[in-house]
């Protein structure tokens, strides 16, 4: 069976994320592409030029949702207009599923716009689960929390990092959106293996996979989409699709952005591994623990 | 639990505030985290109580790295939708003035689209931070959130002219909720369009912004203040500025007021040189025109009986 309950059983192939700088292209050239990804935030308006321009794209192209300021970490309750709009879109694009980060950013009101990382404890579990919880209550969708990459760690966690991962969407009852290549910079800055994280994740509540490029600075790595994906995150995204199946992946590039072309070639490239996870054949990974 | 440094646990709400105020603490000159928080405690000490360190970064610098990020968003997100604010005050008073407005009213949208809808009032207020052009910028900011505004706000279904028409006195209309009407101390609509022109020949393809030189301030052309009466709204997605003669301003603004037609109308022509007998005609003028723009709607209903 395609897909699992957390994607509605959807497997969309290989997606890119719909950026301004591709529209041109998109509209005269009409590409195939298996999806695409929206920021929800970009089109939670009104009306005006960005939603005409998503209806045009709905006409053609399978649109999923993913948002970045649910904040599922943060202690204060989410604002009531920032999901009623969210719901309001879901209802346009039709997206099977929804993801958003598993952080916050948000307190008392007050927004960073950062996908800030969240201390691994159990309050953390407790409080990020009930607003998980809720926004799935309301949006009447399946929810896919995203690991974020992170460059701080707390003092006070009492757990890894995919184990408060786990904790959150066994208790949430919730789906993954695995960021493979978060997971790589996060295990740069935090030191620990990145394939203990990926063979740790309860694959078969991965909804989706996200893979990027990253920057690499002299004392530690930052997560900034503008660049191709680097080796290691591939080898971490086989074992990814070994572990979960065909799950749908989606390149995400948002700075110093490419032609379509480039983008859409570089997102392609997950097809490889996607195949020889379905013809059985990833010999880079024959030591990997299952 | 985090233990915080003085021995207290903090909690996950304490510590979010706590990592909040330092994110969203304006950096030093050189773009670092201040040594420093505003109680006097260094900075080292309260990155150290919730943060641990690496083998490569002290707690504060990891902290640092969050401190920067959060800056470099709110600034180039300010800076997109102000551009010509930017060209009239200079790059680097734009920068002083954006970390000034973002600390006294940071974020408190979901969306960065609401960033700077504080901007033109806190500007207005604050002429300290726009240098000797304080009033051309604070009109120019108006125009920009205007157009922020018209871009994606709401559109309603407009009257016709024949459905005004069948209207009395006492009816009550709306406006277009895309349609934003700006009073300004200059005629600076032009230099706002003539700036996000050149803003976007700076632009490349990708969409990134190349650096403005500090020259661009003295580049412009001299404005002298006049009172100036601008729409910003939308046609087939786009935003367009249309001057308006005061006399209509005000009866635009009336009118999204509430209050009735007839009392609209009177509003409209307060201090005006239009002649009496000239006014009727020049009214149905003027509402043909909002007409055919599809500026007025109903606000409900029963208000077209």
């Amino acid at each position: 069976m395609p897909g699992n309950r957390f994607n509605a059983y959807q497997n969309h192939g290989v997606g890119i994320g719909l950026r301004i700088p591709h529209y041109e292209h998109i509209f005269s050239r009409k590409p195939v592409v298996d999806w695409f990804e929206i920021i929800s935030e970009n089109y939670m308006i009104d009306a005006g030029r960005p939603l005409a321009t998503l209806d045009r794209i709905l006409e053609q192209y399978r649109v999923v949702q993913h948002g970045v300021s649910m904040y599922f970490g943060s202690v204060t309750a989410p604002d009531p207009e920032h999901l009623k709009r969210l719901k309001h879109l879901t209802r346009r694009t039709k997206t099977p599923w929804l993801s958003d980060h598993l952080c916050w950013g948000s307190v008392d009101g007050t927004y960073t716009h950062d996908l800030l990382p969240l201390p691994y404890t159990w309050e953390a579990v407790h409080r990020t689960v009930e607003r998980v919880r809720m926004v799935q209550d309301y949006l009447e969708i399946p929810v896919a929390v995203e690991n974020v990459s992170s460059y701080a760690a707390f003092t006070g966690s009492e757990m890894t990092e995919w184990e408060f991962l786990t904790e959150v969407v066994e208790r949430a009852d919730c789906g993954i959106l695995l960021d493979v290549n978060n997971i790589y910079v996060s295990a740069m800055n935090h030191e620990f293996n990145p394939m203990d994280y990926v063979n740790a994740v309860p694959a078969h509540r991965v909804a989706q996979i996200h893979i990027a490029g990253h920057s690499k600075y002299e004392k530690y790595i930052l997560d900034t989409h503008d660049h191709p994906v680097i080796d290691p995150v591939w080898t971490l995204y086989a074992r990814a699709t070994e572990r979960c199946g065909p799950t749908p992946t989606l390149l995400e590039w948002d700075d110093r952005i490419p032609s379509f072309e480039e983008v859409h070639a570089e997102a392609k490239k997950a097809e490889r591994y996607r195949h020889r996870q379905r013809t059985g054949k990833t010999p880079e990974l024959a030591g990997a623990a299952k | 639990m985090t233990a915080h440094a003085n021995g207290h646990a903090m909690d996950l709400a304490a510590l979010q505030r706590e990592m909040a105020a330092a994110v969203m603490r304006p950096l030093t000159p050189d773009e670092g985290m201040r040594p420093t928080a505003p109680d006097g405690r260094p900075m080292t000490e309260v990155a150290e109580s919730f943060i641990a360190p690496n083998s490569r970064l002290t707690a504060f610098e990891r902290l640092e790295i969050y401190n920067r990020q959060y800056w470099f968003r709110v600034l180039n997100a300010l800076a997109e939708d102000f551009p010509a604010v930017r060209a009239v005050v200079g790059s680097r008073r734009f920068e002083a003035l954006s970390v000034a407005y973002l600390t006294e009213h940071p974020s408190r949208s979901f969306t960065l689209r609401n960033l700077g809808s504080k901007l033109p009032a806190w500007l207005a207020a604050h002429p300290e931070n726009a240098g000797r052009r304080h009033r051309l910028a604070v009109d120019v900011a108006r125009i920009e959130w205007a157009f922020v505004e018209a871009f994606d706000s709401a559109e309603h279904d407009p009257l016709t002219l024949e459905q005004i028409a069948t209207l009395d006195g006492e009816s009550r209309l709306a406006l277009q909720p895309h349609l934003r009407l700006i009073a300004l101390s200059y005629p600076a609509d032009d230099l706002v369009l003539d700036l996000h022109h050149r803003e976007k020949q700076l632009t490349s393809e990708a969409g990134v912004r190349h650096e403005e030189s500090e020259g661009a301030e003295s580049a412009m052309p001299r404005l002298r203040p006049r009172p100036t009466w601008v729409a910003a709204h939308r046609i087939d997605l786009s935003v367009y500025y249309r001057r308006l003669l005061r006399e209509e301003f005000q009866m635009l603004s009336a009118l999204r007021s509430g209050i009735t037609l007839a009392a609209a109308i009177e509003a409209g022509f307060t201090g005006s040189r239009i002649l009496d007998r000239q006014r009727a005609e020049q009214v149905q003028q003027w509402f043909g025109t909002w007409a055919e723009l599809g500026w007025i709607c109903a606000p409900e209903l029963k208000a077209l009986h």
